[in-house]
């Protein structure tokens, strides 16, 4: 008789693997992916800014790139590969900029952290010593309202350094 | 700054994109990249009632050589300008224009595809398209055809592609050696939309240009060609005298809109101060 039921929000059943965990949950085909996140696995160290593309608090990586969870939804990312912030620190991958980060004072109240660690992780996995002009131009699209930028641009770099240094003694034949 | 309630299909091939558009009318959206579509909904600047994604569509993937163009699938990614050999060497004015497009993580996910079908003015690869010549493949109900950049920006974000039919291929002649090209644009922020920016690509003879197209964003309602400025620096060597004449024309090849933020007349004079750059570059390498 009403139509309201009409109306009532369809579910759908989404597969991921997320930080290496095959995981299943019931989503709004409108409920982004950081939501999803955040409220369904219960995965809150991805940050919900913006919703707009514009802060980079709410990187993670979809099949191993850097991407906003805000810019997709859930339903989009059925049967992808995810990894948050969390999988990140437990990977151990990201240990030297988090240290790094923490003995700088790369942060303050540490809502873009999350975002800023992704995108680092990103721009030194494809550039292995970018310069500082090149830091910035990759964190150009991560708000951080707290440190001014240069503590965070000096922590890359000097992972970017210590990176190379252990790789060259590496490779060198002593 | 949540969307409206929509349902999803996936699409899996082109006819069937068209028809699950077909079917539900005015209430459906393509979903491609989704970098300026979902902003939008969040803004409910746009509330479909379906949205029909189209990135696993693998037929629109890919760069390929076909003869005298570069294909690029419309689902082509903006970073994948940056990294894919082909476009290197046959588009290099793409692989120029990139880096200035959005921010990394945004470059990862948008499609050239997407940016060329949503046609915003202050974007730098529908530009690109005009400066590049290149065509623009489109799938409706009719059949494929293309249709040249030059007739494919209509109004703002109005092209030649009808609600219901999806750009599927970008084609780009393919460069060749006596070709240069040249890309900047001046924006606030790194990242931002620019305040006005511009490409070319120019045919080049004994140091003379042949030909030249050149491509200005974010001074109107549609990506524009410079037609009085290509014609004061082409037939001969690019010099100081000709790139005044150039600037001078730009008086006639574009009209600022209103806007409060950036004036017509600063517009106007940030573009000239952009092509003086941009020509004085491009006759270095001439």
């Amino acid at each position: 008789m009403s139509s309201d039921i009409d109306e009532a929000e369809e579910a759908v059943r989404v597969r991921f693997i997320v930080n290496g965990r095959k995981v299943a949950c019931e989503v709004a085909p409108r409920d982004t992916l950081v939501d999803c996140l955040r409220n369904s696995l219960e995965l809150t160290g991805t940050h919900a800014g913006c919703e707009m593309g514009a802060c980079g608090a709410c990187l993670v990586r979809l099949d191993g790139r850097a991407v906003h969870a805000c810019l997709m939804f859930a339903v989009q990312a059925d049967g992808a590969r995810i990894d948050t912030i969390e999988g990140l620190s437990e990977s151990g991958d990201i240990a030297d900029l988090q240290a790094e980060f923490h003995r700088r004072n790369a942060l303050q109240c540490g809502f873009c952290t999350p975002g800023m660690l992704i995108n680092a992780h990103e721009l030194l996995s494809r550039l292995a010593e970018p310069s500082r002009a090149a830091i910035r131009d990759a964190l150009s699209g991560n708000f951080c309202r707290c440190t001014g930028y240069e503590a965070i641009v000096d922590a890359i770099a000097a992972v970017a350094d210590a990176r190379a240094a252990k790789a060259s003694q590496k490779g060198s034949p002593e | 700054m949540k969307a409206r309630a929509f349902s999803y299909r996936r699409a899996y091939t082109v006819d069937e994109a068209l028809d699950a558009h077909a079917s539900n009318g005015d209430d459906a959206r393509f979903i491609a990249g989704g970098q300026s579509l979902v902003p939008a909904l969040a803004l409910r600047l746009q509330a479909p009632r379906i949205l029909i994604d189209i990135n696993h569509i693998e037929e629109l993937r890919g760069v390929t050589r076909e003869g005298e163009w570069l294909r690029i699938g419309a689902l082509t990614r903006h970073c994948e300008m940056l990294t894919e050999p082909l476009i290197a060497e046959f588009a290099p004015l793409l692989r120029a224009a990139a880096p200035f497009v959005a921010h990394p993580a945004i470059r990862n996910r948008g499609t050239l595809g997407g940016s060329v079908a949503l046609a915003d003015p202050a974007s730098e690869f529908p530009a690109m398209m005009l400066a590049l010549d290149a065509e623009i493949e489109i799938a409706g109900a009719s059949g494929r055809r293309r249709v040249r950049a030059d007739e494919f920006f209509i109004d703002l974000f109005e092209t030649a592609a009808a609600p219901g039919e999806l750009v599927t291929a970008i084609f780009v002649p393919r460069f060749r050696c006596n070709q240069r090209i040249c890309f900047d644009e001046l924006a606030r922020r790194r990242g931002d939309y620019a305040l006005v920016g511009c490409g070319m690509q120019a045919t080049c003879k004994d140091g003379l240009i042949e030909g030249i197209r050149i491509a200005f964003f974010s001074v109107g309602n549609v990506p524009t060609r410079a037609r009085s400025a290509e014609a004061a620096v082409s037939g001969g060597r690019i010099d100081a005298e000709r790139i005044a004449a150039a600037q001078a024309a730009l008086d006639s090849d574009l009209a600022p809109p209103e806007s409060d933020e950036v004036p017509p007349a600063m517009r106007l004079h940030l573009a000239r101060v952009l092509l003086g750059r941009l020509l004085g570059r491009l006759g270095e390498v001439a």
